[in-house]
């Protein structure tokens, strides 16, 4: 069994790397972009039966710093 | 005093900070690997260095946050133990919330690595005792993500409390309220991003950093 945590910046928070991201955009001549915001994608491959509950506290203790960062859980089939 | 410096994978400055606390203490600090499960005993300070731990994989400081020595370390917190975290430190802390905010990547994206001009803060506290409130201090630095952030209501209540310790005193990586180093409510865990450690001797270009483990010493000893 699959699943894709996307961890994201919180709203509001500064972030220097889609900042960085957008500019190099804009150096390449992609005009148009409003804004960038950088995260990353955790895959994690869970045994059969792996709750949501377990899948949530992970994120909380380890994957995510819920004090910057909101996270995200898709499991397969979601 | 007995003193614990904290070893993870990819610690840079712990040698430096045993020598700083070995010069000051005349006693070297007993070095504690990160998968050891208990400190030594009666530890009256523990230090975490600086350095990349983990090769900062995940977030700078995450994964030694939750390495097995972490909780003795958070216990000790907890009775009263003073704990220093440097940089690296600083971010490990967070982490393992000890301390409030997080450090993240420096405003300007680039690696900053110079001496700093610092204001102390509070001279209520363990660390900073043998400073002046207001003192300008110069510091070294030497980080990618020092750039602390909270939210709003938690930078009002650490300042309100008198819990931050120092303030750049110029552009440095774009923290909020220029924090450099911030105290945890029971004012024994002190994280910073600037150096003391590397401002011990007139060799290193500036002794600013000596009187923090000084003052420790007075106030611990």
């Amino acid at each position: 069994m699959k699943a894709r945590i996307f961890v994201t910046l919180k709203p509001g928070v500064l972030d220097p790397q889609g900042k960085a991201i957008h500019h190099a955009l804009g150096a390449l001549g992609f005009a148009g972009v409003n804004d960038v915001r950088a995260g990353k994608l955790i895959e994690l491959d869970l045994a059969e039966g792996t709750s949501d509950a377990d899948i949530e506290a992970m994120c909380r203790k380890l994957l995510a710093n819920t004090v910057i960062e909101n996270f995200r859980v898709e499991r397969d089939g979601q | 005093m007995i003193s614990a410096v904290i070893v993870f994978p990819g610690s840079n400055c712990d040698r430096d900070l045993k020598v700083a606390i070995e010069a000051v203490t005349g006693r070297a600090p007993a070095m504690v690997w990160h998968r050891d499960t208990e400190l030594p005993a009666s530890t009256g300070l523990i230090a975490i260095p600086g350095g990349f731990s983990y090769g900062d994989y995940l977030r700078s400081g995450a994964m030694a946050a939750r390495s097995p020595i972490m909780q003795a370390v958070i216990e000790a917190a907890g009775k009263g133990v003073p704990v220093l975290g440097i940089c690296n430190g600083f971010q490990v802390l967070t982490e393992a919330g000890l301390l409030p905010g997080a450090l993240m990547r420096n405003a300007g994206l680039h690696f900053v690595c110079r001496s700093v001009g610092l204001t102390v803060e509070t001279s209520q506290s363990i660390f900073t005792s043998a400073y002046s409130a207001g003192e300008e201090i110069v510091i070294p630095v030497a980080h990618h993500d020092g750039n602390f952030q909270a939210d709003g209501e938690t930078l009002d209540r650490i300042e309100g409390e008198g819990r931050v310790a120092f303030r750049y005193r110029e552009q440095v990586n774009g923290s909020a309220r220029s924090i450099a180093g911030i105290l945890n409510d029971g004012g024994n865990v002190l994280g910073m991003m600037p150096h003391p450690e590397r401002a011990l001797e007139a060799a290193h270009g500036g002794t600013d950093g000596r009187r923090l483990f000084e003052g420790l010493l007075e106030a611990v000893a």
